[in-house]
C-alpha cells in the first residue's frame, strides 16, 4: 500500500509539527508513506470564494502529484472534502475521479482503512474536541446533532485509545468556529464572535487542549486564545495520536 | 422604512458592536434550535418524514404547472376567485384593485412573507389603504417601522423592554411596563377593535392542496382565522411553490413544519379554507415573482421546496450573530441567501458569502434543501457574472498564480514567513482584518516541505 501524504499549504507553512506527526504516525503503523514535494494547495481558498474556475492549475498539479498512490492521506478534513467534491480535469478526468475516491482525511484513514484498534500513547490532559464542520458534516467523521441518528465519533474512538486523556463535554457539541476560509476576513466581526464563543465553551468546561482533525479551525481559535492571553492550547489530533508533542 | 446600501458584513459589524446583545440574540435563537432538537427526537421516523417531505416537494416542482391548473380548477369550483400575478408589482396591483373596487380603505393582514417580498404594505399605504398586521410579532415591527428580521419570529431582534417602550409610545401603556402578558393583552384588545371594523383580510398560504382546491394557513395566534372570518373579503397570497398534490400530504408537512420552526408538535391553528361563507368572497393571488426563473436554474431549483419554517436561521451561527436585518432582504438567513440572488443578483451578491458553509442549515431543513451546497454554487455564479469586488478578484488572481506553481509557492511561502518573522508589523497591523482581534500563527523555522527534505532524504523525492 503506497500512501501519498497531502499536506495543506497553510499546514506546510505554519504548522509543520502536525504534518510531521501525521507522517510519523503513519510510519509507525507500518504504512509506506511518501510526501510528493511538488504539491502546493488543493485550490479550496479560491473555490470557496467563488473562483473555482481558477483552480485548474491546482487541480492538474494535484493529479500530477498524487495519481500514482493507492491512497492519499491528509490531516485536514476541509481540504479532503474539497478534493472529493471539486477535483476535476478536462485532460485527466479518469485520474481525477480515481483521486476523488482514494483521498482520505487522517482520522477516517486510521479507522476505516487501517482499522486500528489500539494506539500506544499518553496525554494526561482534559481535551475538548472541536468538530470541524467539513470533516463532520462533509466527511461524516462523527454524528451531527441536527440529525436523529445513532451517535458515533471517529476522532473520539481514536482519542479514547490514549492513556490519561479525558474528553470534556461541551455545551454546543458541533457549532462552527467561524473560520470559513476568506469568511474570516470578509466577515471579520461575525467570524471573531463565533471564534470567541467557541473557545468560551471549551474554557467553561475546563478544557486544557482543544483538538480537531482540521488545523484551520484550530489556527482560528488559537489566534483568539493567544490574543486573549488564555492558557488554553490547541493541538492537532495527529500530535496527540502520535504520542509526541512537537509543538 | 429603513433601506440600506451596506452589505451583510458591514451591517453585521454594526450589530456586533454590542456584544452582550449579540449573546442575547444568539442564545435566544439557540434555545429555539434546542426546542426543535427535542421535538424531532420525540417522534419516530423523523428522518423518514424529512425524506417524504422532500420527495413530495420534488414531485411538485417536477409537475408544477399541472398541479397549479388542477388547484385553480378546484378552487374555482369551490367558489373561490383565482388571480395570477407574474411579479410583485402585478400582485400588489391585483390586491389594490380588489380593495378599491369594494371601497375598502382599511385591511387586516396576518403574517405573509410573500407580501413582505412584494412590499405590499408600502404600496397599499402609498395608495391610501391602511394595513394593520395582526400577527403580534409583525404588529410590533410595524409599530417600530421595521421589517421582520425572521420569517417565523418577526420581532425576535427586539427585547421585551423595547417592546414595552414602543407600546408606551403608540398604545399609551404605562412607561416601563415590559411584562409580556400585559403587553400581549394590550395588543390583543387593540387588535380586536381593528378586526371588528375591517371589511377585508389578507393572509398568506402555507399549503395549497391541488386535489381539493383548499388552502391551509398555519398560525399560533388564530389571527388569520379571526381576520378572514370577520371580513367580507378574504385575499390569500401564495407563491406558486406552495402547492401540495393531495390533502393526505398535510400529514407530513404539518408534522415537520411546527417541529422545525419552534419545536411545537403542530401549530396552534392549522386553518383550512375551502369555500367562502355566504355573502363573503375569497380571492387567491398566485404569484410567480421569479420563482419560475429559479425553477429553471437546475442547481437552485430545489430551494423552492422551502416551507418557510425558519429552522435554517435558528441553527445558523452567522444569522444568530448578525441578526436578520443584516441580510437586507425580506427573507434572511441561509434560505434567504439562496433565494435572494435569483431576484436581484447584483443587489444580493453579498449574501451567499455570509456563511462559513458549515452545513448545519442543510441538516435541519425539513425538506432536505442542500442549502450550503447552493451557497457554494451561487458564489461561483456571482463571480462569473462579474459581481465580485475588484480587490478580491485581484487577490484571487495573484493567489492562483502562486499556488499553481510549486516553485513560486515555495518562494512565496519562504518570503512570507521571513517577513512575518523579520517585519511582523507588515502583517500585524490594523489593515489586516485577521489581526484586529486575532494573533497570527507563530512562524516556524522550516516549512514541512523543508523539514521533509532534510529528514527523509533517503526516500525518492517523487514518484
Amino acid at each position: 500500500m503506497k500512501v501519498g501524504l497531502f499536506v495543506p499549504c497553510y499546514v506546510d507553512q505554519f504548522y509543520p509539527g502536525a504534518a510531521i506527526a501525521t507522517l510519523e504516525l503513519l510510519e509507525k503503523l507500518g504504512v509506506d508513506v511518501q510526501y510528493p514535494s511538488r504539491q502546493t494547495c488543493c485550490g479550496q481558498p479560491m473555490a470557496n470564494s467563488g473562483f473555482e474556475h481558477l483552480t485548474g492549475g491546482c487541480n492538474e498539479l494535484f493529479i500530477e502529484n498524487f495519481s500514482a498512490f493507492d491512497y492519499i492521506v491528509c490531516p485536514s478534513g476541509s481540504c479532503v472534502l474539497h478534493i472529493k467534491h471539486h477535483l476535476q480535469s478536462d485532460k485527466n478526468e479518469a485520474k481525477a475521479a480515481a483521486i476523488r475516491n482514494k483521498v482520505y482525511e487522517l482520522v477516517e484513514f486510521l479507522t476505516d482503512v487501517l482499522k486500528i484498534t489500539n494506539l500506544k500513547g499518553s496525554f494526561p490532559h482534559k481535551v475538548g474536541i472541536h468538530q470541524s464542520c467539513h470533516g463532520q458534516r462533509g466527511l461524516q467523521l462523527s454524528q451531527m446533532t441536527e440529525l436523529v441518528a445513532p451517535s458515533f465519533s471517529k476522532p473520539r474512538y481514536l482519542l479514547d485509545m490514549i492513556a490519561g486523556l479525558e474528553i470534556m463535554p461541551l455545551d454546543r457539541a458541533d457549532e462552527c468556529c467561524g473560520f470559513g476560509g476568506t469568511f474570516c476576513v470578509a466577515e471579520e466581526a461575525v467570524s471573531v464572535k463565533m471564534g470567541k464563543d467557541r473557545v468560551a465553551d471549551h474554557i467553561r468546561n475546563g478544557v486544557e487542549y482543544i483538538t480537531a482533525a482540521d488545523l484551520s479551525c484550530l489556527m482560528h481559535m488559537e489566534g483568539i486564545l493567544r490574543r486573549q492571553g488564555s492558557p488554553l492550547k490547541v493541538i492537532h489530533i495527529a500530535e496527540i495520536l502520535n504520542g509526541e508533542c512537537t509543538v | 422604512m429603513k433601506t440600506t446600501d451596506k452589505d451583510h458584513a458591514a451591517l453585521a459589524n454594526e450589530f456586533n458592536k454590542d456584544a452582550p446583545r449579540v449573546d442575547w440574540h444568539d442564545e435566544t435563537l439557540w434555545w429555539v434550535r434546542q426546542k426543535r432538537d427535542n421535538a424531532v427526537k420525540k417522534i419516530p421516523g423523523w428522518e423518514e418524514l424529512r425524506e417524504a417531505g422532500s420527495q413530495i416537494k420534488n414531485n411538485v416542482l417536477a409537475n408544477l404547472s399541472g398541479y397549479l391548473k388542477q388547484f385553480e380548477a378546484n378552487a374555482q369550483a369551490n367558489g373561490v376567485h383565482v388571480h395570477w400575478a407574474i411579479d410583485a408589482k402585478e400582485h400588489n396591483e391585483i390586491v389594490l384593485e380588489l380593495l378599491q373596487s369594494n371601497g375598502v380603505k382599511k385591511i387586516v393582514k396576518s403574517k405573509s412573507m410573500l407580501t413582505e417580498e412584494c412590499n405590499l404594505n408600502e404600496y397599499l399605504n402609498l395608495n391610501g389603504v391602511d394595513v394593520i398586521d395582526t400577527d403580534l410579532g409583525e404588529f410590533i415591527v410595524q409599530l417600530a417601522n421595521e421589517h421582520p428580521s425572521h420569517i417565523v419570529l418577526p420581532c425576535i431582534h427586539k427585547k421585551k423592554e423595547e417592546i414595552g417602550e414602543l407600546f408606551h409610545q403608540h398604545l399609551g401603556t404605562p412607561a416601563g411596563n415590559a411584562d409580556p402578558v400585559f403587553l400581549t393583552e394590550t395588543a390583543r384588545r387593540h387588535l380586536r377593535e381593528t378586526f371588528l371594523t375591517r371589511k377585508a383580510a389578507l393572509t398568506g398560504v402555507n399549503f395549497a392542496v391541488a386535489e381539493t382546491g383548499e388552502f391551509v394557513v398555519c398560525t399560533n395566534e388564530g389571527n388569520a382565522d379571526m381576520g378572514a372570518h370577520l371580513a367580507d373579503i378574504h385575499i390569500a397570497s401564495m407563491g406558486i411553490e406552495k402547492i401540495i398534490p393531495k390533502r393526505k400530504h398535510l400529514g407530513v408537512f404539518l408534522r415537520v413544519l411546527a417541529r422545525s420552526a419552534t419545536g411545537q408538535p403542530v401549530t396552534t391553528y392549522s386553518s383550512h379554507f375551502k369555500t367562502p361563507r355566504p355573502g363573503a368572497s375569497t380571492h387567491i393571488v398566485i404569484v410567480d415573482n421569479g420563482r419560475s426563473k429559479q425553477l429553471g436554474r437546475e442547481d437552485f431549483r430545489n430551494s423552492l421546496k422551502c416551507i418557510r419554517c425558519g429552522a435554517c436561521m435558528n441553527t445558523c451561527p452567522v444569522y444568530r450573530r448578525s441578526g436578520g436585518h443584516s441580510y437586507n432582504n425580506a427573507i434572511a438567513g441561509p434560505i434567504g441567501s439562496i433565494l435572494a440572488p435569483n431576484l436581484d443578483m447584483k443587489k444580493h451578491a453579498d449574501l451567499p458569502f455570509a456563511s462559513t458553509l458549515c452545513g448545519s442549515c442543510t441538516n435541519v431543513c425539513p425538506v432536505k434543501i442542500d442549502i450550503h451546497d447552493q451557497l457554494y454554487k451561487w458564489r461561483q455564479v456571482i463571480v462569473k457574472s462579474g459581481h465580485a469586488p475588484v480587490a478580491k478578484k485581484a487577490a484571487m488572481g495573484a493567489m492562483t498564480r502562486v499556488l499553481s506553481s510549486p516553485v513560486s509557492y515555495k518562494v512565496a511561502g519562504k518570503l512570507g514567513r521571513l517577513m512575518m518573522k523579520r517585519a511582523p508589523f507588515a502583517v500585524n497591523n490594523q489593515f489586516n482584518p485577521w489581526y484586529k482581534q486575532r494573533e497570527l500563527p507563530v512562524v516556524p523555522e522550516n516549512s514541512f516541505g523543508e523539514w521533509y527534505k532534510k529528514n527523509r532524504n533517503n526516500k525518492p523525492k517523487d514518484i
